[in-house]
C-alpha cells in the first residue's frame, strides 16, 4: 500500500504516465485455449523443464558405472543431495531407499520450477502459481497418509496421534490439534510456504525492474532518472537473493516431505 | 489518477476471471498439469535414474570392499614373506655360527697336529743327535784305545828301557794285552795301589764292557 502510494505520488509532479505497481495479475499469462482448458505460460514452461530434465536425467544415468564419467559424477552430486542429506538423514538407513525416487523427483521438480524465476528466458517461477505447489503437496499428502495407514491401520493411525500418558480430559483437545496438524496445517503450510516465497520474490523483482524503468523513462529531471541506477542494482541483488531462496525452498519442501514420511515410517510417536 | 489506476486494475482483474484475480485460488488446469508433470518425472527417476545409480553405488561399494579384502590379502602375504625371510635369516645366522665354530675347531686341530709334528721332528732330531753323539763317542773311544795303547807302550818302553823296535811284535804285544784286559785276565790292581783295587777293576770292566759293546 505504501509502495503503491509512493509510486502514485512520484509521477504526479512530472505529469507523465502514472506508475502502475505490480498486481497478482502479472502471474496470469494465458497462452491459448483448448475448449474449456486455458493453457498458461507457466504450464508451457513446466512442460519444457520437465522434458529437458527427463532427457538429461536419462542421458546421464544411462551408462552409470562404478567409475563415474563426468556427466554421471555431476548427476550423482545432484541425486545424492536429496538421497543422502534428506532421505537417509530423515528417514533412516533402513527404509529410506524406498522413498528416494519420490524425494529426488520432488527436489528436482521444485528446484527447477523455482529456478525458472531466475532464468533469463522465463523470469517467472512456475511454482509462483499456486496450482503447482498444491499438486506436489497433494502427492506428499497422499503418500504420508498412505504409509501411516499401511503401517498402523486406520484406527491405529488415529490412536497414534494421541501421545500416551495424557490425562483424560486433555485427550480430545490434543486429538483435535493433531488431527488439524496432520490433515490441514501440514499440507497447507507445505504448499503455501513454497508458493508464497516464489510469488513474493517474483513480485519484488518485478517491482524493482518496472520501477527502475519508470524512473529511467518517465523520471522528471536527472535526479529521478539517476535513481534508476540503484533501483536496477537492487533488482539484481534481489535476483541473486531469489536464487538462494529458490534453492532453499526446494530443500525445505523436500526436507519437510521427508520428515512427514519419516514420522509415518517410524514406530514411535 | 491514483484512484482511477486502482479502479481500472481491479476491474481488469475482475474481468479476467477467477484463476487470475485471487492468487491463492489454483488454476485447476495447472494443478492437474502439475500432477501429470510429477508423474512423468517420477517415472523417469524411479525407473531410469535411481535403479542405474543405485546399482552403480552397490557395485562401487562391492568394489571398495573387494579392494579392501585384496589389500588385506596382500598384507598377509607380505607378513608371511617377512616371517619366512626372518626364519631364513635366523637359519643363515645359525649356519654362519656353526661354520665359525667348525673353523675354530679345525684351526685348533691343525695347531695340535702341527704341534705334534713339531714334537716328532724335535724328537727325531734329538734322537739322531744322540745317535751321532754316541757314534762319535764310539769312534773317539776306538781311536782313543789305539792311542792309549801306543802311549802306554811308549811309556812302558821308556820305563823298561827296552825299545820295542820291532813294530809288528810290539803291535802283537799290545793286542794280546788288550785282549787279556778285555777278557779280565789282567788285574790292573797288580800295577796300581791295593786300596782301590776292587772299584778300579769294576770300572775297568765297565769301561771295557762299553767299549766291547760299541765295537
Amino acid at each position: 500500500m505504501t509502495l503503491s502510494a509512493l509510486a502514485a505520488t512520484l509521477p504526479a509532479s512530472g505529469g507523465g504516465e502514472s506508475y502502475q505497481p505490480p498486481t497478482p495479475a502479472i502471474f496470469w499469462q494465458p497462452l491459448f485455449e483448448v475448449g474449456p482448458i486455458t493453457v498458461t505460460n507457466q504450464m508451457a514452461w513446466a512442460a519444457i523443464i520437465t522434458g529437458v530434465l527427463s532427457l538429461v536425467l536419462i542421458m546421464l544415468s544411462k551408462n552409470a558405472s562404478v567409475v563415474p564419467s563426468k556427466g554421471q559424477w555431476l548427476l550423482e552430486g545432484v541425486y545424492n543431495f536429496p538421497r543422502n542429506s534428506v532421505a537417509r538423514d530423515m528417514i533412516g538407513t533402513k527404509e529410506f531407499k524406498k522413498y528416494v525416487p519420490l524425494l529426488v523427483t520432488l527436489f528436482l521438480m521444485v528446484l527447477f520450477y523455482n529456478l525458472a524465476g531466475s532464468f533469463f528466458l522465463t523470469m517467472n517461477p512456475v511454482t509462483g502459481k499456486v496450482g503447482f505447489p498444491i499438486a506436489l503437496t497433494l502427492v506428499v499428502y497422499v503418500v504420508y497418509h498412505w504409509v501411516s495407514i499401511q503401517k498402523m491401520g486406520l484406527g491405529g493411525y488415529f490412536k497414534h496421534m494421541i501421545p500416551p500418558g495424557l490425562p483424560g480430559w486433555i485427550v480430545p483437545f490434543v486429538f483435535l490439534l493433531e488431527l488439524i496438524t496432520y490433515f490441514i496445517t501440514r499440507p497447507l503450510t507445505l504448499a503455501l510456504r513454497l508458493f508464497g516465497n516464489m510469488f513474493a520474490g517474483h513480485m519484488v523483482i518485478y517491482l524493482f525492474v518496472t520501477g527502475a524503468f519508470y524512473f529511467l523513462l518517465h523520471g522528471d529531471g536527472i535526479l529521478l532518472q539517476a535513481l534508476s541506477v540503484p533501483t536496477f542494482i537492487m533488482a539484481g541483488v534481489m535476483v541473486l537473493f531469489e536464487i538462494l531462496v529458490q534453492f532453499l525452498q526446494a530443500f525445505v519442501f523436500t526436507l519437510l516431505a521427508a520428515s512427514y514420511i519419516a514420522a509415518a515410517v517410524s514406530d514411535d510417536h | 489518477m491514483h484512484i482511477t489506476a486502482t479502479v481500472s486494475s481491479v476491474v481488469g482483474l475482475a474481468a479476467a476471471g477467477e484463476g487470475e484475480t485471487m492468487p491463492l485460488i489454483p488454476h485447476w488446469e495447472e494443478l492437474v498439469f502439475g500432477l501429470v508433470m510429477f508423474a512423468i518425472l517420477f517415472w523417469v527417476v524411479a525407473k531410469k535414474v535411481a535403479p542405474n545409480l543405485e546399482k552403480a553405488y552397490e557395485e562401487r561399494h562391492a568394489a571398495i570392499e573387494g579392494g579392501i579384502a585384496q589389500a588385506e590379502n596382500a598384507q598377509a602375504e607380505a607378513e608371511a614373506a617377512k616371517a619366512q625371510y626372518e626364519a631364513q635369516l635366523a637359519e643363515a645366522r645359525a649356519e654362519a655360527a656353526k661354520i665359525r665354530e667348525d673353523a675354530r675347531a679345525e684351526g685348533a686341530a691343525i695347531v695340535a697336529e702341527m704341534r705334534g709334528q713339531a714334537q716328532d721332528e724335535s724328537n727325531r732330531i734329538t734322537d739322531s743327535a744322540q745317535k751321532q753323539i754316541a757314534a762319535e763317542r764310539q769312534q773317539a773311544s776306538v781311536s782313543l784305545r789305539g792311542e792309549v795303547g801306543r802311549l802306554s807302550t811308549d811309556l812302558a818302553g821308556r820305563i823298561v828301557g827296552h825299545e820295542l823296535q820291532d813294530s809288528s811284535s810290539r803291535q802283537g804285544l799290545i793286542d794280546s794285552f788288550l785282549a787279556e784286559l778285555e777278557s779280565g785276565k789282567v788285574q790292573p790292581e797288580k800295577v796300581g795301589a791295593a786300596a782301590a783295587s776292587t772299584t778300579a777293576a769294576e770300572q775297568g770292566q765297565l769301561d771295557l764292557g762299553d767299549a766291547g759293546r760299541d765295537a
